[in-house]
């Protein structure tokens, strides 16, 4: 979707400020949030890309006006409330009230913590020959789904040239609106500076992304 | 997935803000423990791991390896998941970690301008910048302001290279090691190295001066 969330090349936002001696979190709430979201997600109530959607789908205004965690929550319940696992009347009162559907791989409990500390597997195995070779020239192609695509706003449209190959993994746009895994084969593909931002751009600058292959065209 | 219920802002200030968020927060662990969903130790095991054991300090054992070690660096370069799970002395790299390496010739710098993608099991939570509109909106726009906006400034003719990590690939930046650590320690060399200097956005510190 074409949310505000999709900001590369957007002016306006300010410096970027550093925080000397940041601590991991600003208040016991991101923890918790942070916690949540990390465990409802093991116990198998959504995937990354799901949620993602979810953090994107808030409205505009919300989005650039909630801190970081704020949207955590928010999409959070917003999903959790969609996908049936809650009941709006349950949050506005903060207490179970009613049966509602069970995450699909149940309870999570202490024990599972350490697994969820490496990040999981998305190479999935081959569907079908691999389109493109390092070196090629393509296009990352003009679109514009109303769901969840990890094809950034600011390459659409622009000649880049693949240069990593990195296998067949978990297409997000799928994943998202639970379509099923759909695996597609992932690329870097590198643009030059000039190409995305014009003939004035920094000539040193190059910016790479990483695409599927159904977001790219033969150039 | 239109939300407009509940997505108010109040603008309360900032105080009232993190109380009412509090408050938010706890009743939905409370209704997800209540339900048998989530248990609290689970939630306080997980925020114990990303307080204490998951931080730059991991990342910063893959540089110093990769600074005095050339065969880990040609393979952490080749397969840096698989040259990372090697260590055993950092937590374990999940699928698909990439190093990529300055040069003289040139820097590399990460950002995820959709989200906060970023290398959680060598760098820990990212910081609030990383996550936030300035960096993601300029990163691959104007990398060279953002730089100077932290103070950093590379010779004219280094290309910058904005690695925007937009699926499930991780990317670590190594950087290149100090001048004046020759015959310096794994240890030694890994105080050096700075969270922001694996992302791109910060140098490692120069030996003797003030950190």
């Amino acid at each position: 979707m074409n949310g505000v969330h999709d900001m590369g090349g957007m002016d306006g936002f300010g410096k970027v400020e550093i925080e000397p001696n940041e601590p991991v979190f600003h208040a016991e709430w991101e923890a918790r949030t942070m916690a949540l979201v990390r465990a409802m997600g093991a116990a198998g109530a959504f995937n990354i890309d799901t949620s993602r959607f979810y953090r994107e789908a808030l409205r505009p205004d919300v989005y650039l006006s909630s801190s970081y965690y704020k949207k955590w929550l928010l999409g959070l319940q917003n999903l959790l409330v969609d996908e049936g696992y809650v009941a709006r009347e349950e949050v506005e009162k903060g207490h179970a009230l009613k049966e509602t559907k069970v995450p699909p791989r149940g309870k999570f409990t202490r024990d599972q913590v350490e697994r969820i500390l490496t990040r999981g597997k998305y190479m999935r195995s081959t569907q079908a020959a691999a389109k493109f070779k390092p070196g090629e020239r393509v296009r990352a192609k003009n679109i514009n789904p109303v769901t969840h695509t990890r094809l950034p706003r600011y390459v659409r449209g622009h000649v880049g040239v693949i240069e990593l190959n990195h296998g067949c993994q978990v297409f997000p746009d799928s994943a998202a609106t639970g379509a099923g895994e759909n695996p597609q084969w992932l690329y870097t593909v590198v643009f030059d500076g000039r190409e995305l931002w014009g003939a004035d751009a920094d000539p040193t600058v190059k910016v790479s992304i990483d695409a599927f292959e159904p977001y790219l065209e033969p150039a | 997935m239109a939300h407009d219920r509940d997505d108010h802002d109040h603008h309360h200030d900032h105080g009232s803000e993190l109380s009412e968020m509090q408050i938010r927060v706890r009743a939905l662990e409370s209704i997800l423990t209540e339900k048998g969903y989530v248990e609290p130790a689970a939630l306080d095991a997980i925020i114990e791991a990303y307080e204490t054991k998951i931080g730059p300090h991991n990342g910063a054992r893959v540089v110093a390896k990769a600074w005095t070690d050339p065969d880990f660096k040609k393979a952490l370069i080749e397969d840096a998941t698989k040259a990372v799970n090697t260590l055993g002395y950092v937590s374990r790299a999940g699928d698909h970690l990439v190093a990529v390496e300055n040069t003289p010739q040139r820097h590399n710098m990460v950002v995820c301008t959709l989200c906060s993608c970023y290398p959680w099991e060598m760098l820990g939570l990212p910081p609030v910048w990383y996550k936030a509109a300035p960096y993601r909106s300029r990163a691959v726009k104007d990398p060279r302001g953002v730089l100077a906006d932290l103070g950093i400034a590379l010779p004219r003719e280094t290309e910058i290279r904005v690695w925007d990590s937009t699926a499930e690939t991780r990317f670590l930046v190594l950087p290149m090691r100090p001048k004046g650590t020759e015959g310096w320690s794994e240890e030694q060399l890994a105080e050096l190295v700075t969270r922001d200097s694996m992302i791109g956005t910060g140098f490692p510190k120069t030996p003797g001066a003030p950190s």
